[in-house]
């Protein structure tokens, strides 16, 4: 599947199993979702690929970031939800390891489906790997339909402005737009803020070449003090809040949806005060 | 279930579609076949005109009387025809085709649309529900009759209430005796794909097209409507279910590859729809399901492996 060899599959799959620690069969084996005779659903997510896939991004969840995941009661056993959070780091490893830690750090376990910006389907190897991961583009109608099928979803409202934004603004949360709160009252789903500290330090932008990101069709090109936007091996914090409940019309005012979404900001920025108050250092 | 109407017309009814469907159905309703194409070793009380749809006689069989319905197969998509020949009978031809089913009491026409009508795009939803706009010929300039035949019987069905038009787009159409694009390459023993892209991809057999045809004949339907196969499959996983050894190219050689091999004959893959390849372009079949009770008979390792029978007829 997706171009890897099944011995090398197989292979990472041990390692995933050797990474995530004791228990880590028994657990992973309480996901189940829908498979065809092809072994994925109708959006592509492959459950064996994505334990195969899981084990380079838990080594970094494990051995490069060691990630201290906090609050994971919060995100629901079962049924839908809304994950919101903070977007930072130039490449979204922030978004691997929310989803490594509902996958290795929870019982059960929750296949987080991350929604990802629609030129993601334009990358050669990522678009095929994230899809059999259960990542899906963000559009409305994909959802919708996640939603009501009960899963939990990923939602980064800052977008690229949050992950690529310089270093100076660190821990400075981005314009949150209105989209997923109209998600949540529509489909009457709770939301999860999370805050995840650490990522906003690991790879410090100086610039964004926008000539250079036109020309590549990226929505920005961020240099690092590294010129490449890999992370340092920053320590990360991953912060869960407890779940919001909104009632009201998805169709309201985008003032009265303001105000909603706000609250949402406010409590993200409320874990990341928390927990940049809590740590001690950026590397440990 | 209701019954189907005593006389249903089918114009293309000399393809490999056309053919299916004049069998399915003729054992229930009175068939009177239009194609251009003579018809041969069908049953006596199959009645068939050697017409073209563009021509006055057609409007002669209507004026007898009876034809209550009418299945719009007659579509051309081969890429290798002169396009305005295939835009005037595509076009024209639906255009006179509807006009005589609203002026001599047709109660019901059925189009054969397409899922393609949508496009494959990297933004698209992975299930594209029937309002998506129909954006197809964008990059593939194959599928403008298509759309413009589509709209055309969208905009009939507002104009004539009392009669209920079905517009069908199914999903890509794949068995034994079909010989168009996604079945060909499905054929292939070498198959082009595009490195590092693996859409899902939605089939459907011949078999259950005319099935569901059959059930959008009958009274009460009308509409437009997806019509999905047994649901998704990774490229990569069809491939491989049929054995195939694919060649994978990288994405900006692609297309400039096949086409020139389309251009020089050694591939009747069009170059156009490397998009399917790379990109999405899967629908939400929901509302023919929820509507009509549509269930496909054939699971999507059935309908993938039909396309190994060895075809009876190669035209």
């Amino acid at each position: 599947m997706a171009g890897i060899g099944d011995e090398i599959q197989d292979r990472l799959r041990r390692w995933t199993l050797e990474l995530g620690g004791p228990g880590t069969r028994e657990r992973l084996e309480k996901l189940t979702p829908p498979r065809n005779e092809f072994g994925v659903d109708p959006y592509g997510f492959d459950v064996d690929f994505l334990q195969a896939a899981a084990a380079p991004v838990l080594w970094l969840y494990r051995k490069y970031f060691r990630v201290k995941a906090f609050g994971l009661e919060n995100v629901p056993n079962e049924g839908p939800a809304l994950l919101v959070g903070n977007h930072s780091g130039q490449l979204p490893f922030d978004a691997a390891m929310v989803e490594a830690a509902c996958l290795v750090d929870k019982d059960p376990p929750r296949a987080v489906r991350a929604l990802v910006d629609k030129w993601v389907p334009t990358l050669p190897f990522v678009s095929t790997i994230f899809a059999r991961c259960g990542q899906i583009v963000g559009t409305p109608q994909n959802c919708r339909r996640l939603l009501s099928a009960g899963e939990v979803l990923m939602v980064f409202p800052e977008g690229t402005r949050g992950l690529n934004k310089p270093f100076a603004q660190r821990y400075q949360l981005q314009r949150f737009p209105l989209g997923f709160m109209r998600l949540a009252l529509e489909n009457d789903v709770p939301i999860i803020p999370v805050g995840v500290v650490g990522a906003e330090e690991q790879a410090p932008a100086i610039l964004d070449l926008q000539p250079l990101a036109k020309l590549f069709s990226f929505p920005h090109f961020p240099v690092t003090l590294t010129g490449l936007p890999l992370p340092m091996p920053v320590r990360y914090r991953i912060w869960f809040g407890e779940p919001m409940r909104f009632t009201g019309s998805a169709d309201d005012e985008d003032a009265v949806l303001e105000g909603k979404v706000a609250r949402v900001r406010d409590a993200v920025a409320g874990l990341l005060a928390g927990g940049l108050a809590e740590r001690e250092h950026v590397f440990w | 279930m209701r019954a189907l109407p005593a006389s249903v017309a089918i114009t293309g009814i000399a393809g490999n579609l056309g053919r299916k469907l004049a069998r399915l159905l003729h054992g229930e309703t009175r068939v009177v076949g239009f194609d251009r194409r003579p018809l041969s070793d069908f049953p006596k009380d199959v009645e068939h005109h050697q017409l073209d749809i563009r021509k006055a006689q057609v409007e002669d069989v209507f004026r007898r009387g009876g034809i209550q319905a009418i299945a719009h197969l007659g579509l051309k998509h081969d890429p290798r025809e002169d396009a305005d020949e295939a835009h005037s009978f595509n076009v024209a031809g639906t255009q006179k085709l509807l006009d005589i089913a609203a002026r001599h009491g047709v109660k019901k026409v059925v189009l054969l649309s397409s899922a393609n009508v949508y496009g494959p795009a990297p933004g698209n939803p992975n299930f594209l529900p029937e309002e998506t706009p129909l954006l197809g010929a964008a990059r593939l300039p194959g599928y403008r009759d298509l759309i413009e035949v589509d709209m055309y019987a969208q905009s009939f069905m507002w104009q004539h209430p009392a009669i209920e038009t079905v517009i069908l787009r199914p999903v890509n159409i794949v068995g034994p005796t079909v010989r168009n694009a996604p079945s060909n390459y499905l054929r292939l023993e070498r198959p082009v794909t595009v490195l590092g892209f693996d859409p899902m991809v939605q089939v459907i057999h011949e078999e259950d097209v005319c099935r569901a045809i059959a059930l959008a004949l009958r009274p009460g339907v009308r509409g437009v409507y997806n019509v999905t196969g047994a649901g998704e499959v990774p490229l990569s996983a069809a491939l491989r279910e049929l054995g195939r050894t694919p060649i994978p190219l990288p994405h900006f050689l692609v297309r400039p590859i096949v086409k020139r091999l389309f251009e020089t004959r050694l591939s009747s893959y069009p170059p156009g729809e490397v998009d399917y390849l790379q990109y999405l372009c899967a629908v939400d079949g929901s509302r023919f399901i929820r509507d009509t009770g549509w269930a496909p008979r054939y699971s999507i390792r059935e309908t993938l492996r039909s396309v190994l029978a060895r075809s009876p007829a190669a035209p």
